[in-house]
C-alpha cells in the first residue's frame, strides 16, 4: 500500500504559508530567506520540486488571496488577475470576441486538466521563453502590476523578462494583474506553435497582432517564442510590415527575412537549424490567416 | 496542519504535512487506489481526479491546497453494485486492456459530458489530450465516450 512512500515523486519537506491578503503575502516573502517559492498552481513548480530542479524551504500559496483571479473589461481595456486559471481565460466571453489571439494561446496550453490548475500569472512568472500565453499576451501589447511591500509598480509586459526562469522580480513582490487596450475595430490576431505531440511546450511559436485601415497594417506586434532566451519581438519584420498591404508578395519576403531575426538555441526539443526552418512555415501560416480572415469580415 | 476535504460526498478530516500531493493521500491514506501514479509530472493523466467538478491531475496538487474543497474519484461514481453509464459503455466498447489509465480517462470523460452532451469525435480527441493510453489505440475509447453520451442522453 505504501509503495508510492517508496517514489522518488514524493515531495521533499517544506515549511507552508497561506496569506490571506497582498499586504500579509508581501511581509512573509520579505522576512522569508531566498529559497522560498510563490505557488500559484503549481503546474511548472512542483514537476522541478519532484525533479529536485528546485529544493525551496519555504512555500508561500497565494491563491487564498481575494481579488487576484478574474477578468474584466474597463476603461477600454481588459484587466485579468494573476491568479486566473488559463481554462477561465480560454472559456472567457470577452477574451474570446475581444482578444482571440490569447483565445487560441490559451487552448494551446497543456491538457485540460493543466489548464484546470495552471494560472496566467505563473505562465508568465515562471519565465520560459516558450511560454503561450506570454507571447500572445505581448502581441496584445500587455502591462502588468507588481506589488511590493511599500511600492506597486507597473511595466510592459515584454521588459519582465531577463533570461530563462529569470524575470525582474525582487524575492517580496507579487504580480498581481495583466493589462492590455481592447483592439481597435480592424484588429487581427494569430497565435500558432509547433510541437511533437499536443501537451508538448513550443518548439517554436510566433504570435502576430495587427490593425489593419483600409487594408494597409497601420500597427503591429510580432512575437516569437523558443528562439532566444526571452520572448522575442521582432521589430524588424513589424517595420517591414507598417503601411503595407498584406499581399502573397509581402507574406514571401517576411517568410524570408524572419529567420535573420531570431537567436534559437538547439536544445533537446529541436536544433537550431530546424527553428530557423520552421519560423518561416510559421510566418507564411499567420500571415495567411489572418489575410483570410480580414477578407471574410470586410 | 488541519485539513477538511469532501471525498466523494464523504467529509473527511486529517492532519497532514504539507508536502502530502493530493494522489498521496487518496491512495495510501484512503487506500483509494483507483487513481493512478504514472508521470507524476502532468503528462499522463492516469491521476486524474474532479476538484469541484473539473478534471485536474492529483499528482500536482497538495492536499493542503484543496482543504474545504469536493473531490470526486472513480471509486465515487458507481452507486453501490450499479456501475455509472460511462463505466458501462467503457466496459460495453472493450475501451479497457491493462485498465491502468481507465480510472484518468473515465473522469476526464465524466468531465467533458458534464460541459458537452454530445461532443464529436474531434472535440472527444481535444478533450481527451491530456490522457495516455498505451494499449488500446484510442479507437475505442472514442467509441466509449459516443456510447455514454447516448446512455445518459436517454435518461
Ligand atoms: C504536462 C504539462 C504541459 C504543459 N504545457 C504547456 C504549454 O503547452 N504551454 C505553456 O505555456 N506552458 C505549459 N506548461 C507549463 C505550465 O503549465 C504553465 O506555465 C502554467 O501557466 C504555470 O502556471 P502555474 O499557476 O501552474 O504556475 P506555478 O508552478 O504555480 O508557478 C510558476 C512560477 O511562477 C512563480 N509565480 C506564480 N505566480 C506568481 C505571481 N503571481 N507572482 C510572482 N511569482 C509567481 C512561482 O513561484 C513559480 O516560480 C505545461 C506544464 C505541464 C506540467
Ligand atoms: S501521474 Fe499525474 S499526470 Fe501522470
Ligand atoms: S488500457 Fe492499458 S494504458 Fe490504457
Amino acid at each position: 500500500m505504501s509503495i508510492n512512500n517508496h517514489n522518488t515523486h514524493i515531495l521533499p519537506k517544506f515549511e507552508y504559508y497561506s496569506p490571506k491578503n497582498i499586504e500579509e503575502a508581501c511581509k512573509i516573502l520579505s522576512e522569508l530567506p531566498e529559497d522560498s517559492k510563490i505557488l500559484a498552481g503549481g503546474t511548472d513548480l512542483i514537476p522541478k520540486m519532484k525533479e529536485g530542479v528546485l529544493k525551496p524551504k519555504n512555500i508561500i500559496n497565494i491563491k487564498q488571496i481575494q481579488g487576484l483571479s478574474g477578468i474584466q473589461e474597463k476603461d477600454n481595456c481588459i484587466i485579468i488577475g494573476a491568479n486566473t486559471k488559463i481554462r477561465d481565460i480560454e472559456k472567457n466571453l470577452i477574451i474570446q470576441k475581444k482578444a482571440d489571439i490569447l483565445h487560441q494561446a490559451t487552448k494551446k496550453i497543456g491538457s485540460v486538466q493543466i489548464r484546470n490548475i495552471a494560472t496566467i500569472g505563473g505562465n508568465i512568472c515562471n519565465a520560459s521563453p516558450a511560454a503561450d500565453g506570454v507571447a500572445a499576451l505581448i502581441a496584445l501589447n500587455a502591462e502588468i502590476s507588481i506589488i511590493g511591500v511599500k511600492k506597486k509598480k507597473t511595466i510592459k509586459l515584454e521588459a519582465f523578462f531577463k533570461g530563462p526562469g529569470k524575470t525582474i522580480l525582487n524575492k517580496e513582490e507579487i504580480l498581481t494583474e495583466i493589462k492590455f487596450p481592447v483592439p481597435e475595430p480592424g484588429s487581427y490576431g494569430y497565435y500558432c506553435k509547433l510541437g511533437r505531440v499536443s501537451l508538448d511546450l513550443a518548439t517554436v511559436s510566433l504570435a502576430v497582432q495587427l490593425k489593419m485601415v483600409d487594408e494597409k497594417v497601420e500597427n503591429i506586434i510580432i512575437v516569437s517564442g523558443s528562439v532566444a532566451p526571452t520572448p522575442l519581438r521582432l521589430y524588424n519584420i513589424e517595420n517591414l510590415c507598417i503601411n503595407k498591404k498584406i499581399t502573397n508578395d509581402l507574406i514571401d519576403e517576411v517568410a524570408e527575412k524572419i529567420s535573420r531575426e531570431i537567436k534559437p538555441i538547439s536544445d533537446t526539443r529541436a536544433s537550431a537549424d530546424y527553428r530557423y526552418l520552421a519560423i518561416k512555415g510559421l510566418a507564411k501560416e499567420a500571415f495567411s490567416q489572418i489575410l483570410e480572415k480580414s477578407r471574410g469580415t470586410r | 496542519m488541519k485539513v477538511e476535504l469532501i471525498i466523494n460526498g464523504k467529509k473527511c478530516i486529517f492532519d497532514l504535512e504539507p508536502n502530502i500531493l493530493l494522489l498521496n493521500l487518496l491512495r495510501d491514506k484512503m487506500d483509494l487506489t483507483g487513481s493512478k501514479y504514472g508521470c507524476g509530472i502532468g503528462e499522463c493523466g492516469a491521476c486524474t481526479v474532479l476538484l469541484d467538478g473539473e478534471a485536474v491531475l492529483a499528482c500536482m496538487i497538495l492536499a493542503v491546497d484543496v482543504d474545504g474543497h469536493n473531490v470526486d474519484t472513480i471509486e465515487g461514481l458507481a452507486e453501490g453494485d450499479k456501475l455509472h453509464p460511462i463505466q458501462e459503455a467503457y466496459l460495453e466498447e472493450d475501451a479497457i486492456q491493462c485498465g491502468f489509465c481507465t480510472p484518468g480517462f473515465i473522469m476526464s470523460t465524466t468531465a467533458l459530458l458534464k460541459e458537452n452532451k454530445d461532443p464529436s469525435e474531434a472535440e472527444i480527441r481535444n478533450y481527451l489530450q491530456g490522457n495516455i493510453c498505451r494499449c488500446t489505440g484510442y479507437v475505442n475509447i472514442i467509441k466509449a465516450v459516443q456510447n455514454a453520451a447516448k446512455r445518459m442522453n436517454k435518461k
